[in-house]
């Protein structure tokens, strides 16, 4: 596929804090990855525009002591990922460098280590004979990868279709060598390893069939899965102030989310939620399968204080790694934290290039770049007819907190899940602090995802769902009257409504995040306690005074509160539920 | 600061001066590194060719066209030994004590990051005394975490008493457009405490020029790396008032013709200020660094660029202001956040620490309720009055920021006001810890 060429060279001409300008003596793309020779080390660079003779490059490190005139060497190739077996549990940087077998404390310039061990040896079993015809995607064998089953796959690059000439046996081999050869129409041989490369930038296409997704995707959380679920393959976004929890949320849904492969994208936060993960999922079990969460995760780690235009490959990067193993017929969960980091980068790249700015500093072209992104998602049947799916959860930190800036407006356009965290309920300390009446799920409007909640969950799930939605927003104008007219100025009702609304907010929607029983609720239990909380709201109480109405609901929640702590269906959380109903019958109208 | 390069070229002909930056043809030159101009202070900042722009640190009045300008060959260093112990600096790293100059390995300011999978996760408490930290946003080696207060607040002085009670090895005040009033009095605090041993100054007053504060975090932060690594020494750093450090990169930035981004900051505002906070870190081998900043806010507005990007960066934010019921300064509970308490608190501290944090702020929530009604001019209930009591006694008694008690005081100061204003459920915590700590009879 491949014949020797001659790359182009060049020399750098000017240095504007991690833009680089080369002038080249040949031909180059946009996007082809370049290395810059300085003094004793590679430094590894992206073109991101070129003018005439003039490549502009983005460098993937610090520019300190680049001098102009440094040899620059340009690659032919697009920034690519390698994928294979053994991508599992690895923790990368934005560039997909090993984390782990880079030397010494600090990260050294141009230390590139490797994304995969090519020596490594693991069980091979094929699944095709000679002779048979294949596609790119197509399965050739398979491998165990932490008890995943790990498919071995014609490699996406292969455009036309190929015979397979041959077929290694099962048994064991290094991920380098060669598992089969196939052959293209013109006889020409191929040799497959285990491994091969992906560009990043490139959506991998080797699929039959995107259909709209339809699947819930459980994440145990109550107000997502309740009143706006997320579905297998879907998007969402959680655009919050800082401290609003969009952080703890996501790795909430990490740690819990119904998926076979977890991909977590650091973009541009904090190192410390980063170690975190390295020092809790290596602990913590899966709850489907019982192994360790770590297991089943990649960590792509480019915090705030790496390199910045690594932070736009980062994503990239776990995205293709995502469709990797979306195409082996698995359940993926993408997350990335956070998006609007990622948008920065790009805005402080296009400022040093004196593009003309959009919005707020930002490309004009963000919108299209966002929406690009968030297409790569999605539930999809294989060309063999089994399904895969790529669900992505991106945050997004606007400034200010305002959410008409142009990050949060591009993805609103471009996510079906609007996860808006309130900084009022941050504030009152309500976690999660997802607003309930502002946010959104697209998805339950899907009659394909009311059909599966009917068949999974009960008949009239919905129906329920859309009744909890109204009693919050009636709770939430009660609560406006009160606070216009006064406690004794509104009829007792209102007195009523409002705290049954509010017996909803601190049972259904707050769920302490870092409490082992309640952070984790399933399906079962949410039905369960959906239905108590709507038979507090259907019972009719009587009242003297308003000043007897908010010490009783109080202590309903209370009862409440210890049964979401309790484990489901244990003797204290029947002893509590019964404290409940008694608590129930002291004001129960006939 | 050193001047080394074999052959020392200067150049006399420069070609462009801004208030911030002058121009030159000079060959050879490498990104980041420092020249002088007339004896000035100045580094590369971009190269077009032959054409090299610096930004001159303590700024360019009277600097005239036909200056000498001198390279270095190397970016901004510091000499790092046990001697910076005790000692007081420009932002230059030269002495301002009149002691010598201090012998040591010569280092690169602003180095490369710690690797994440070399870090350990914090776990350590740090305890002030003061329960608007303690108590309510715990903090840990490692973190961190900025004072954002209005600039009336006292919020050096709470600084000076947080860093001492703070038990490090090593205290490094970085200064940044520090009245000479409030350099003294760091000074005489740390003289008074016994402490200057332990204490390393960097300092930009407000009669030094304003671009020169660039410097600082870096020469506070590479000192503070070589005691955390070398010596795995626990070492707090200062940095006051960050508002200021931000106030000179817009300087700079508007003076290179950038397009400003929000409130006139350069649009990398969030990646500077994440390079510097990102180096509080802790080491396996027992190392810390952590970093207490002060970010001073006008009228409380937290959605100004600074503290915004600021709040997005660190592990949270203590917010100090004066509570009127009592008259006294205290930290806010309901706008300060520490994100790392939850890593010590219940764990490192008593088990009912969570839930009796959790359960008195929205105790003091129902009282700002409470007091918006009474202002609106509506009955308050009985409950209504009960919170009020119970806010004036708590923030009397525990957030008041001249308490001092240790933790297990704290949560036992606070069961008392709950029995004394609440019955148990209208306090809903885990029935377990009520049985266990709710106070009968006293
Ligand atoms: N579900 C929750 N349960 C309990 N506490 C929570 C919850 N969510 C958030 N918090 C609290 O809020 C703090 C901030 O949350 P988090 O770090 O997720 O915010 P963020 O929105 O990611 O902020 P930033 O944009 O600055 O990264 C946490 O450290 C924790 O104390
Ligand atoms: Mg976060």
């Amino acid at each position: 596929m491949s014949a020797a060429q001659n790359y182009t060279a060049g020399k750098i001409t000017g240095i504007i804090a991690n833009l680089v300008i080369v002038e080249v003596d040949g031909p180059v793309s946009q996007n082809e990855i370049c290395f810059i020779q300085s003094e004793s080390v590679k430094l590894m660079a992206e073109v991101i525009k070129v003018n005439d003779n003039k490549a502009y490059v983005q460098v993937f490190e610090s520019t300190r002591g680049l001098k102009p005139g440094t040899l620059v060497e340009f690659t032919g190739a697009m920034l690519e990922v390698t994928l294979g077996p053994g991508l599992l549990s690895r923790n990368y940087d934005g560039l997909q460098h090993n984390l782990n077998t880079m030397e010494g404390l600090f990260l050294k310039k141009g230390d590139y280590t490797r994304a995969l061990d090519e020596d490594c040896i693991w069980p091979f079993k094929p699944v095709v004979k000679a002779g048979d015809v294949v596609q790119a995607g197509d399965f050739l064998g398979e491998t165990i990868e932490n008890q995943v089953r790990h498919r071995i796959m014609v490699p996406f690059k292969f455009e036309d279709r190929y015979t397979v000439k041959m077929v290694a046996e099962e048994g064991e081999y290094e991920a380098g060598n060669t598992i089969a050869v196939l052959t293209d129409r013109k006889n020409n041989e191929f040799d497959i390893t285990m491994i091969q490369k992906w560009p990043v930038k490139l959506a991998v296409r080797s699929y039959r069939e995107k259909p709209r997704p339809f699947k819930l995707l459980e994440t145990k959380i109550r107000t997502i899965d309740t009143l706006n679920p997320i579905v297998e393959g879907g998007t969402g976004f959680i655009p919050g102030p800082f401290g609003s929890g969009k952080t703890v949320l996501q790795h909430a849904i990490s740690k819990q989310a119904d998926a076979d492969v977890v991909i977590i994208a650091a973009c541009g936060e904090r190192a410390n939620e980063v170690v975190e993960i390295f020092a809790e999922f290596p602990k913590l079990d899966d709850p489907r399968t019982g192994r360790k969460l770590m297991e089943r995760t990649i960590i792509i780690a480019n915090t705030s204080n790496m390199p910045v235009a690594s932070r736009e490959a980062s994503v990239y990067t776990a995205m293709t790694i995502g469709e990797y193993y979306r195409s082996m017929g698995l359940k993926v969960l993408l997350l990335a934290d956070s998006t609007s980091r990622w948008a920065q980068a790009l805005r402080e790249m296009s400022n040093r290039m004196e593009e003309l700015p959009g919005p707020d500093g930002f490309p004009v072209d963000l919108p299209a770049i966002i929406s690009n992104f968030y297409s790569r998602a999605g539930y999809v049947y294989l060309n063999n007819g089994e399904t895969g799916s790529i669900t992505f959860i991106g945050t997004v930190s606007p400034a200010g907190g305002n959410l008409k800036e142009p990050v949060t407006e591009s993805t609103k356009k471009a996510a079906r899940c609007f996860y808006a965290l309130s900084q009022q309920r941050a504030d009152s300390k309500r976690y999660p602090a997802i607003d309930p009446i502002e946010s959104y799920s697209k998805y339950i409007e899907y009659p394909e995802l009311q059909e599966y909640l009917a068949k999974h969950v009960s008949e009239d799930w919905v129906g329920k769902v859309m009744q909890v939605r109204n009693i919050l927003i009636r709770g939430k104008e009660a609560a406006e009257q009160i606070n216009i007219l006064g406690d004794d100025g509104v009829p007792m009702d209102y007195h009523q409504i409002l705290w049954k609304a509010e017996v909803i907010d601190f049972v259904i929607l707050q769920q302490d995040a870092f409490d082992e029983i309640d952070r984790s609720t399933p399906m079962e239990r949410q039905h369960y306690m959906l239905d108590k909380v709507l038979e507090v709201y259907h019972t009719d109480f009587s009242f003297e005074s308003f000043e007897e109405v908010n010490p009783f609901f109080k202590r309903i929640i209370n009862s409440f509160r210890q049964m979401n702590y309790a484990v489901f269906r244990s003797d204290d959380f029947n002893r509590h539920e019964k404290e409940l109903h008694n608590i129930i019958e002291e004001r129960k109208t006939a | 600061m050193r001047e080394t390069k074999a052959f020392q070229k200067i150049y006399t002909r420069i070609t462009q001066i801004t208030k911030a930056t002058c121009s030159l043809q000079a060959e050879d030159v490498g990104y980041e590194e420092l020249a002088s101009i007339n004896g000035r202070l100045a580094q590369v900042v971009k190269i077009m060719g032959d054409h090299v722009t610096l930004q001159v640190f303590g700024g360019t009045e009277g600097i005239p066209s036909n200056a000498e300008v001198m390279f270095f060959g190397h970016p901004p260093t510091i000499k790092v030994g046990e001697d910076l112990a005790g000692r007081f600096f420009n932002a230059f790293g030269e002495p301002i004590d009149g002691g010598p100059e201090v012998e040591g390995e010569e280092r690169e300011t602003g180095g490369p990051s710690v690797n994440p999978v070399r870090r350990k996760q914090p776990s350590e408490l740090i305890t002030t005394g003061i329960a608007g930290i303690d108590l309510n946003n715990t903090i840990v080696t490692g973190q961190k975490i900025p004072f954002f207060s209005d600039p009336d607040q006292p919020y050096n002085q709470v600084m000076a008493m947080v860093a001492l009670r703070a038990e490090a090895d090593k205290i490094i005040l970085g200064g940044m457009g520090l009245t000479n009033d409030d350099y003294l009095f760091y000074k005489n605090v740390f003289d008074n405490a016994g402490a200057l041993d332990r204490i390393i100054s960097f300092v930009n007053t407000t009669e030094n020029p304003p671009v020169e504060r660039l410097l600082v975090p870096d020469m506070a932060l590479t000192a503070a790396e070589y005691f955390a690594v070398e010596k795995n020494e626990k070492v707090l750093v200062l940095l006051t008032d960050m508002t200021l450090y931000a106030d000179a990169l817009s300087i700079v930035s508007n003076r290179m013709d950038q397009i400003p981004s929000k409130d006139s900051m350069p649009g990398s505002l969030y990646s500077d200020l994440a390079r510097i906070y990102e180096k509080a870190v802790q080491f396996p081998e027992g190392g810390s660094i952590t970093i207490i900043a002060v970010t001073t806010i006008s009228g409380g507005d937290i959605t100004h660029a600074i503290p915004d990007n600021t709040g997005y960066i660190t592990e949270g934010q203590l917010f100090l202001r004066r509570d009127s019921d009592i008259g006294k300064v205290i930290v806010d509970p309901f706008r300060s956040l520490s994100r790392l308490k939850q890593l010590v608190i219940g764990k490192k501290t008593r088990e009912d620490h969570p839930q009796v944090m959790n359960a008195a702020i929205r105790l003091f929530a129902d009282a700002a309720n409470a007091k918006t009604k009474l202002e609106n001019g509506f009955d308050l209930t009985h409950y209504d009055e009960r919170t009020l009591h119970f806010a004036k006694e708590y923030s009397e008694q525990l957030l008041a920021i001249d308490v001092n008690m240790n933790v297990d005081a704290m949560l036992n100061t606070a069961w008392k006001l709950f029995e004394r204003h609440f019955k148990p459920a209208e306090v809903s915590i885990r029935e377990e810890l009520v049985n266990k700590y709710w106070v009968k009879e006293h």
